[in-house]
């Protein structure tokens, strides 16, 4: 418990230092990440993008706070007004609250204190993350109930049924994670990717927690709650002024919380990367925060070139893939990982026992599925041979009469003496003709 | 809990590692509340009828909203879903972190816990709970 011990010790003037420092970081993060990704979709698009407020437009995203805030609030007349209040200073709230566990550096010395680089941690702080995202729900939802409207509703129960859908599936990427670091706490998990990041020993779990974290945070391709062409503005639509501002900042800031995350939890947190990390002191002081700065912004690049790539997903493809796809690869994902280490470390097998094994064991399930694909096959084969002869059959509907199609609600079954009949006539017509 | 450096004298110190969260849940919440309510004083105010009613792309709004009709049901599965695979999570987290210890029993305890929650989930996939049209 060493590491916890500096934890919840700090003075009480660090710890508003600390508070105001995250505070103001994810303000300024949010205000650069809004400017960095209309710059960076505009080149994408073949368009300069916002360059006129401050140098490189660098202060355009706070001039839009400023206009926000100079914008008429209206409220519309069928809102439940004490909830249409609330629901966006829930939504922003959270979002703040989420950053608390996250780690950016090792202990550093702050006016002769000795602390973390964290506000604070705790042996289940990952479970604290994945509860206030939770909470975060709530202000989706309720701004979509409150606002009194059709399509805000919409928007709110979409965004509701997609974060809480994706949120499986990233819980069940860490499951690996605490299996390797034996711990929830955030600065642990950091500090167990000393020698390899969990990244790369667990790619899958990597990749799950990726697509996830951009459907937990309704961004494009996922970002269906703001379906221009069938939702208008999903559940803000009739939110205005300031208020749209803090759903607006909350979206951003939790953008940053999803990639840092993935920071902490798969690529080394604040750790130097390979190269870097050969140097002596490269995790010393507070050269590690530069490096956890510029990992979140790798993600916060992928977040942006995802929407300046692909194009939006339908609604059931969406919920297909995260219930039908990424929940039962993550499962099985798990298994498979928490089968191999504790065979491995408890039953004593060694590594080339495990390989055929594993190897055996896809070997059986490709086997099997290969079985069942063809059975699939040929009953599709079957099916598709049955409707040709039975639409083949009703043309026919009145033996000898002109042929006509059935109408909609015209269901046609032979008796079973009018088949019979109608073989044995086919049959006499093929030995006639040949 | 190791013993607390005594770098600072006479500072009281943090209570616990909670106290953070507290403070920094104050400050987002004063902030948040601060923005709502300053908004009411810096906007203008002028009137209209139209501004008020319920956004439906410019025409006239229906007089009877969703909120108080209905919506379909897939939600509601949706949210059981969640549940259970929530509980699901919250049962795997504790078991993940001590796996080391807990051995074989806990791996074969876990499997056979995981095929208890996989059947009603095969179940509802094949009864098409799980689609979207």
């Amino acid at each position: 418990m060493s590491q916890f011990g500096l934890f919840g010790t700090d003075p009480w003037w660090l710890v508003i230092v600390k508070v105001l420092g995250i505070f103001v970081m994810l303000v300024l993060l949010t205000l650069f990440t809004i400017w960095w990704e209309r710059r960076v979709v505009s080149r994408m698009q073949n368009r300069i993008g916002p360059n006129r407020v401050g140098p490189q437009g660098l202060l355009q995203s706070l001039m839009d706070g400023v206009k926000l805030a100079l914008k008429e609030e209206i409220l519309p007349k069928a809102a439940h007004r004490a909830v249409y209040w609330i629901a966006p200073v829930i939504s922003a709230t959270a979002a703040f609250l989420a950053f608390a566990v996250i780690p950016f550096g090792p202990t550093v010395s702050i006016f002769g204190v000795e602390t973390p680089l964290q506000l604070t941690d705790f042996p289940v702080s990952v479970l604290y993350v994945l509860a206030i995202a939770s909470i975060g729900v709530y202000g989706l939802v309720l701004a979509g109930w409150s606002s009194g409207s059709t399509y805000p509703l919409l928007g709110g129960l979409r965004s509701t049924a997609q974060v809480i859908s994706y949120e499986i599936a990233m819980g069940l990427s860490f499951v690996a994670v605490f299996l390797y670091a034996g711990s929830m706490s955030t600065s642990q998990i950091v500090l167990a990717q000393e020698p390899i990041w969990f990244a790369v020993i667990l790619l899958p779990s990597f990749l799950i927690y990726v697509t996830a974290m951009v459907g937990e945070t309704n961004r494009a391709p996922f970002d269906l709650p703001e379906a221009e062409g069938e939702l208008v503005g999903g559940f803000h639509t009739e939110y205005s002024s300031l208020k749209f501002a803090l759903f607006f900042l909350a979206e951003y800031i939790n953008m940053v919380t999803v990639s840092a995350l993935a920071t902490t939890l798969f690529l080394g947190g604040y750790l130097a990367p390979w190269p870097i990390s050969l140097w002596e002191s490269a995790n010393t002081g507070w050269w590690p925060m530069v490096w956890w700065l510029l990992k979140v912004q790798i993600f916060i690049f992928v977040f942006i070139w995802l929407r300046g790539t692909l194009p939006r997903l339908r609604y059931d493809q969406f919920m297909k893939f995260g219930w039908k796809v990424l929940i039962p690869v993550a499962l099985i994902w798990t298994i498979i990982v928490a089968a191999v280490r504790i065979l491995r470390d408890q039953v004593a097998l060694t590594n080339t026992e495990l390989l055929i094994a594993g190897v055996v064991l896809i070997l059986i399930l490709l086997a099997g599925a290969w079985v069942l694909q063809g059975r699939a096959e040929r009953r599709e084969q079957q099916r598709d041979a049955d409707r040709a002869a039975r639409a083949e059959r009703q043309l026919d509907l009145v033996p000898g009469a002109h042929p006509v199609p059935p109408m909609p609600s015209q269901t046609f079954e032979y008796t079973p003496r009018r088949s019979a009949l109608l073989t044995t006539q086919a049959t006499m017509k093929e030995a006639e003709d040949a | 809990m190791l013993k607390r450096p005594s770098i600072t004298r006479g500072v009281p110190r943090a209570v616990n590692v909670y106290t953070p969260i507290l403070v920094l849940g104050l400050l987002a919440f004063g902030f948040a509340a601060f923005s709502v309510i300053l908004a009411t004083f810096t906007g203008p105010k002028r009137y209209n009828r139209a501004k008020v009613d319920a956004y439906e792309c410019g025409i006239e709004a229906t007089p009877q909203p969703m909120g108080g009709g209905r919506f379909p049901v897939k939600y509601y599965l949706t949210a059981m879903m969640f549940i259970i695979f929530d509980i699901e999570l919250v049962f795997l987290y504790p078991w993940a972190v001590a796996a080391d210890q807990l051995e074989v029993f806990g791996l074969v305890a876990i499997v056979l816990f995981l095929v208890n929650l996989a059947v009603p989930y095969i179940y509802e996939w094949r009864r098409g709970g799980l689609e979207w049209d």
